[in-house]
């Protein structure tokens, strides 16, 4: 412990998926990176959400890095050693009407005119084919078909330990109390005592990232949520894709070894100070009856644990993601809003990109921080 | 469900001796007060079915066990409502009990929540354990009690602990037969247990213990020191093989193996409402924190009995007096004199009751062997998780048993840890080289045990849905 470690160039705050993949990205460029972490790896959003790697339905400002991250995702191993759990079966949301068909048309439609062809729309026969469970009244869906799912923990785990082998330094169990500025020097004090020296600071805090933001001068509007998710026991295998439903809250899908998992986002209530969540049943039992309706095949499932993970979600429902808007050395990476985990993979590409090129090629205009300013609100 | 109130004073979860009694006082004393059991009949596991055994001649369960009905007839003409059938699958900090019963579930509130959810066998990890024909033998006397039913064909039971030798003893008295008992009991833990040995010859347990051990030892073989232990065999169990100190591995035929180690508290419950715990060395398991009241760190949440540490069923009872009484005090019924006044009998009661705790704990400690198993032995029956996969993911970096759930799975299926937790948690604090207080335990979460989707479906959404419900 006495020996001096050398300082590193970057200090990443939060050592969820966006931390380790910001990390992974820099050392990757031989840039020395620490990662300050206050519980462990991965404990809240990042190890415990529902593991969709989903393009389908994206907000259209995120389109460009989703279709960047799929790529990155569909050579996962390459870049940590790791398959993630990953499998690629699809994503499909479920039209139950004629109408919200026409929604998810106008969807595809939207995406072609901006020359994006992940999301194509299927007719009720091919829906069939591909979920062969689902319930008779649906009518059809919209699709993509590189979409699936990884398994969270172990994904933002191999992160970690891949860019630990490459350099990277964990300090795991250690809040920030203290950020200082010292000429091109920023300090950072620990709940242990410890300070920590490095040109450059990434903010990764998830549902803690606006406190790190105050401390630089830029308050967020951020909310913390708490994504609520449910376990079957194991039923035989029935279905691939992981399913959505267009007109309600769902996220479905079954696990090899056949567990089904049952989310959506709906939520239920966090205490972040106690790293606390507590369920609401009555949005459980919400999920609970749209499953009953869409997959009968389910009704007599069993559900052996509900849990909810703590997360952050902006306003206009998109992360924040670059430079800050107010301190030099400063960047942002948080806010993902309950739909970050597919996004790992790019935005610590993206946030690697900033530190070490001053710029990259993908559209991050929509995301800056400074949008929550009071005039840019006010205008 | 019409038979439930809309909301209780007092919702008392499990009928065991602590749950019996602390319903009983609590309605002898005006509250409106619910007792929840999973089971058809009061007694919990200790009484179990005492109301209904077909086993009808009382020497066979011993005097102890059917002192069961000495508190399900006070309780019967107390005025507190019976649930019996229904299985509470969460409690909530805001005391709202989400439970299910006859296949549909529902939410009861409550003013103040007594968990009395006793005590589970601790798990016994050996190789071959998850084989058919190997079982706890608090699973075994469950079946002797409610059916009258015991094993036949080659019989040996293994392990350590008064509860194994209870068994034995009820057993030999149904005219069952048991080839061999294999005492894993260390050695060295006489040796340490000497010191409280005094307290525990002034306790009331001495006498019958000894003439129930003594009456097994002159009927069944008993093979002392044993220091390993597996299941063998082809689909099912037919050899139990061991060792006897530094001896030989010697083999037995068996048609059934009966393993227990003692009995630690069933914390899930209080473990998912988010009561704090602490690691109790002396009983080498995690305990929910509560006061001498049994009143845990959540508002309106107490726990009486074993669930707050193992103290047998007669402390039990008196712990849940004692809980009731404080119950009494926080809704207002009793003032703080009052209450400590009318628990100065029950305290007394479980002083009494507790001598000689410590001599039985330190005594029949299980060996390390047996809680830190080795390589190849299945760890979770649920996901098939073994000791060296939890060892390796250790080594990795995964340093608690939270990491090792998502990393793994191991605690992640139907039995939400039961069989699983202590074990994982020996095993990481042993790879680490510290304490499982240092490593921790499972967060759990509701439900606590398994519901269907057509129940939660069914599971009325808002307020006035749930009071149409209930004024249904």
């Amino acid at each position: 412990m006495s020996s001096p470690t050398p300082q590193p160039d970057v200090i990443v705050i939060g050592g969820g998926l966006h931390g380790c993949s910001a990390a992974l990205h820099l050392s990757l460029r031989g840039v020395k990176v620490l990662v300050l972490e206050k519980d462990h790896i991965g404990r809240h959003a990042s190890g415990v959400n529902a593991g969709g790697v989903r393009q389908l339905g994206r907000h259209v400002a995120e389109v460009p890095l989703t279709v960047a991250s799929m790529a990155l995702w569909h050579g996962i191993r390459d870049l940590v050693d790791d398959d993630c759990g990953f499998e690629s079966h699809g994503q499909v949301k479920v039209a139950e009407t004629e109408a919200e068909l026409a929604t998810c048309q106008a969807r595809a439609d939207q995406l072609n005119a901006l020359g994006f062809t992940h999301e194509e729309v299927v007719d009720q026969a091919e829906l069939r084919r591909l979920v062969p469970a689902i319930a008779g009244h649906c009518v059809g869906a919209l699709v993509s078909r590189r979409d699936g799912a990884a398994i969270p923990y172990r994904t933002t785990f191999a992160f970690k330990r891949r860019a630990e082998s490459l350099g990277a330094r964990f300090v795991e169990g250690v809040t920030v109390a203290k950020i200082a500025r010292d000429g091109k020097t920023w300090a950072v004090e620990t709940s242990d005592g410890a300070h920590h020296t490095a040109p450059i600071l990434v903010n990764c805090a998830g549902a803690w990232a606006d406190r790190i933001a105050a401390q630089l001068g830029e308050p967020v509007p951020l909310e913390v949520i708490a994504p609520m998710l449910m376990i079957t026991a194991r039923v035989p295998p029935f279905i691939k894709p992981v399913v959505g439903a267009t007109g309600r809250t769902l996220s479905f899908k079954q696990f090899p070894n056949g567990t089904v998992l049952i989310g959506g986002g709906l939520l239920g209530r966090a205490y972040r100070d106690e790293n606390r969540t507590d369920l609401d049943f009555a949005n459980v039992t919400t999920n609970a009856r749209t499953v009953w309706d869409l997959f009968p095949v389910m009704r007599s499932a069993t559900i052996v644990r509900a849990w909810a993970g703590i997360e952050a979600r902006m306003p206009d429902d998109i992360p924040v993601i670059g430079p800050s808007g107010t301190e030099e050395g400063v960047y942002h990476a948080f806010g993902f809003s309950a739909h970050g985990f597919q996004l790992g993979p790019i935005v610590g590409r993206i946030t690697a990109d900033l530190i070490t090129q001053g710029r990259t090629d993908l559209p991050i205009e929509p995301f800056r921080i400074q949008r929550f300013r009071r005039d840019a609100v006010a205008a | 469900m019409s038979d439930l109130k809309p909301r209780y004073d007092l919702a008392v979860i499990g009928a065991g001796p602590a749950g019996l009694a602390a319903a009983t006082l609590a309605a002898q004393r005006g509250l409106s007060t619910v007792l929840l059991d999973e089971q058809r009949a009061p007694g919990g596991q200790i009484y179990r079915a005492v109301t209904q055994s077909p086993v009808r001649n009382p020497s066979v369960l011993g005097s102890d066990y059917w002192h069961g009905a000495d508190l399900v007839g006070p309780f019967r003409d107390s005025g507190a409502d019976y649930a019996p059938g229904t299985t509470v699958w969460s409690v909530a900090r805001s005391l709202d009990i989400g439970l299910s019963r006859d296949g549909a579930a529902r939410v009861l509130p409550a003013r103040h929540i007594i968990l009395a959810t006793g005590a589970i066998e601790r798990p016994f990890p050996i190789p071959g354990w998850t084989l058919p024909g190997v079982m706890g033998a608090g699973a075994a006397q469950i079946l002797l009690k409610t059916s009258g039913l015991v094993a036949s064909g080659n019989v040996v039971l293994a392990g350590t602990g008064p509860l194994l030798w209870l068994l034995a003893w009820q057993y030999l008295r149904a005219g069952a037969r048991i080839d061999v008992i294999l005492d894993t009991t260390p050695r060295e833990n006489w040796r340490q247990a000497m010191p409280h040995m005094g307290a525990f010859v002034r306790s009331g347990y001495v006498g019958k213990g000894l003439k129930l051990l003594l009456e097994v030892r002159r009927k069944v073989k008993v093979i002392g020191n044993v220091t390993s232990l597996a299941a063998e065999g082809d689909g099912r169990v037919q050899t139990v093989v061991f060792r006897q100190g530094d001896g030989a591995e010697q083999r037995l035929p068996a048609d059934t193996l009966l393993l227990h180690h003692g009995v630690i508290p069933n914390i899930n419950l209080a473990n998912a409402t988010g009561c704090a715990q602490n690691w109790d060395e002396a009983q080498r398991c995690w305990v929910p924190t509560v006061d001498g009241w049994g009143a845990t760190s959540v508002e309106g949440v107490s726990i009486a009995g074993d669930g707050a540490g193992i103290g047998g069923a007669l402390a039990a009872e008196h712990r849940g007096r004692l809980a009731a009484l404080d119950a009494l005090h926080r809704l207002g019924v009793l003032d703080r004199d009052a209450r400590d006044r009318d628990a100065a009998p029950h305290r007394e009661a479980l002083d009494k009751a507790q001598r000689g705790r410590e001599f039985l704990d330190t005594l029949y400690r299980p060996a390390k062997d047996f809680r830190v198993p080795t390589d190849e032995t299945i760890v979770c029956r649920c996901e098939e998780v073994t000791a060296k996969q939890v060892r390796d993911a250790v080594k990795l970096g995964v340093s608690g048993p939270n990491q090792t759930k998502s990393f793994l799975r191991c605690g992640m299926g139907p039995c939400q840890g039961r069989l699983c937790g202590p074990t994982v948690v020996e095993v990481i604090a042993d790879a680490r080289g510290v304490s499982p207080a240092e490593v921790g335990y499972y967060r759990l979460r509701p439900p606590v045990k398994p519901i269907t989707l057509a129940e939660l479906a069914s599971l009325p959404k808002a307020e006035d849905e749930i009071a149409a419900v209930l004024h249904h």
